[in-house]
């Protein structure tokens, strides 16, 4: 079973770069579930974001994230787990859930 | 059929769980449980067997397999009805009456108060799957349309069955925390059917002794003691053994003071008293083994004028140290002024304005304050800001004699 890890959090503590002593705990993270993890990435802030829908056939593109949010979505992990309970697990081990929150989604599978 | 009734409400809960885990599915479970009954019915009408539970498991697995067979174009399901098939075989194609059916309530219980589900879907599931109740019964207790309750249950499932809730007892380090969730969910079903005068009596009765029931499974199948649970059974059963004096003849709520301490039952009371007493020794002391401490005084007063308020007030010290609320702090101003007079408690109850503008209770607190000081006109004024606050039929009837007695 696969779920995406997606870690939500005030950006603006990333204005000034990242905390050095938190990369390491992310570092330290990567290493302790390397098996586990199928994939993952940072995030660039929302301000790079762009947002595109398409309506009647034609193609609307706007500057921004999807939604204006207190938090917001910086990074994501996928990973492997045997059930709900291991990937809340692995959520409460990642560094951002402190300041923020993990949203934990199982990922659809089409057989 | 009485005799069926009786092995439904006593057997539905474990059966579900064994098939739960037999099957690893809630509704295919459900469903086979539920037809195995009907089969009951007609069964058991001309000898009810030896084995109830085992007859009713065995025959609800192999309705459960005749489904997966209907089903099984897929090449997945294949397997599972291996497995299973394997596991008839075994006792051939007689119902195997002597078997033992494993009791895995344990794990349906942790699994139906997931903190991943919404409290209210824990609430429904717990009493579908452990309690057997019916979905219209679930929705006739919390006075909810029956479609509110089926979707309730319906999303509870899919998120069990997509996200894949996982169908254990957590861990032995998961459980203190996982069990307060379990206990708040027991404590709702309490609530909801101790709480005044609305909907149908008698389901609302059968939710609090299903509550107690729940309780009661839990100390029995956890491999150690939790002393919050021991308190949480002690709250329940002394605030259930006030139950039949809670309510006049006419429905009109009778208070605490005014009721007949004569028609309280004696042996929850002593039961409760003793649970919270180990609770208290065994320690640490949490919400609930205070809040029980509270009740059992209240239940050891002979007569209300023996209650020990200054103590009942110290424990509502503590409550709030655990539970920072306004609401406790509202309950420890009233037994201070209970122990200490109105004008000790005033300040106090004022002090909570900002907090509890809005909650009729802090006003009709404030009223009756005002009026065992004699300051009658104030008194009337938050009686009736309380009467506009509140939307509870049986409180507005008791709010509205103190202000006749007061105009009088």
């Amino acid at each position: 079973m696969q779920y995406l890890l997606l870690i939500y959090e005030n950006e603006k503590r990333f204005a000034t770069g990242y905390d050095p002593a938190e990369m390491k705990e992310y570092m330290a993270f990567g290493e302790a579930y390397a098996t586990a993890i199928k994939g993952g990435n940072a995030l660039q802030a929302t301000t790079t974001a762009t947002t595109v829908r398409v309506r009647d056939g034609k193609r609307l593109t706007t500057d921004g994230p999807f939604a204006e949010t207190k938090e917001q979505l910086g990074g994501f992990y996928l990973v492997e787990a045997n059930n709900l309970d291991d990937a809340i697990e692995m959520a409460g081990k990642i560094p951002g859930a402190r300041a923020g929150c993990v949203e934990v989604r199982p990922i659809e599978t089409f057989s | 059929m009485s005799e069926l009734e009786d092995v439904f409400r006593m057997e539905w809960g474990r059966i579900l769980s064994a098939l739960i885990s037999a099957l690893g599915d809630f509704d295919l479970a459900e469903e086979a449980l539920q037809e195995a009954f009907s089969c009951a019915v007609a069964e058991w009408a001309s000898e009810t067997p030896r084995n109830p539970r085992a007859w009713l498991y065995t025959t609800a697995r192999n309705k459960a397999i005749d489904t997966i067979r209907r089903r099984a174009s897929f090449a997945e399901k294949q397997t599972e009805l291996v497995v299973l098939e394997e596991s008839r075989t075994t006792g051939a194609t007689k119902i195997e009456e002597d078997s033992t059916v494993p009791d895995e309530r344990l794990r349906l219980i942790f699994t139906c108060c997931h903190p991943a589900l919404p409290p209210e879907a824990q609430v429904a599931l717990t009493l579908r799957t452990l309690c057997g109740l019916t979905t219209e019964e679930i929705a006739r207790a919390f006075l909810l349309p029956t479609p509110t309750i089926a979707q309730r249950l319906v999303r509870a499932k899919t998120k069990i069955r997509k996200a894949a809730i996982p169908y254990r007892v957590p861990l032995a380090p998961d459980v203190p925390e996982r069990l307060s969730v379990v206990m708040a969910v027991v404590y709702l079903v309490f609530n909801e059917g101790y709480a005044a005068a609305h909907g149908d009596a008698l389901v609302r009765h059968e939710l609090c002794t299903e509550a107690i029931r729940l309780t009661r499974l839990l100390r029995a199948l956890l491999p150690v003691p939790y002393p919050e649970l021991d308190a949480l059974l002690a709250l329940m059963l002394l605030h259930d053994s006030r139950r039949s004096t809670r309510v006049n003849a006419d429905g009109e709520l009778v208070l605490l003071a005014d009721q007949d301490r004569t028609r309280w039952n004696q042996a929850q009371i002593d039961e409760g008293c003793a649970l919270v007493r180990s609770a208290f020794q065994a320690g640490p002391i949490g919400p609930y083994a205070v809040e029980a401490a509270i009740a059992a005084l209240h239940a050891k007063a002979a007569c209300p004028d023996d209650t020990d308020w200054s103590q009942i007030s110290a424990l509502y010290g503590r409550l709030f140290a655990l539970h920072r609320s306004p609401v406790v702090a509202l309950n420890r101003a009233v037994a201070l002024s209970m122990a200490e007079g109105p004008e000790a408690a005033l300040p106090l109850v004022e002090a909570l304005q900002s907090a509890l503008e809005d909650y009729h209770l802090w006003h009709a607190t404030r009223a009756d304050l005002l009026r065992r000081l004699g300051r009658t006109t104030e008194a009337v004024c938050c009686y009736q800001r309380a009467l506009e606050l509140t939307q509870n039929e049986v409180e507005r009837r008791f709010l509205n004699r103190r202000l006749e007695e007061l105009r009088s």
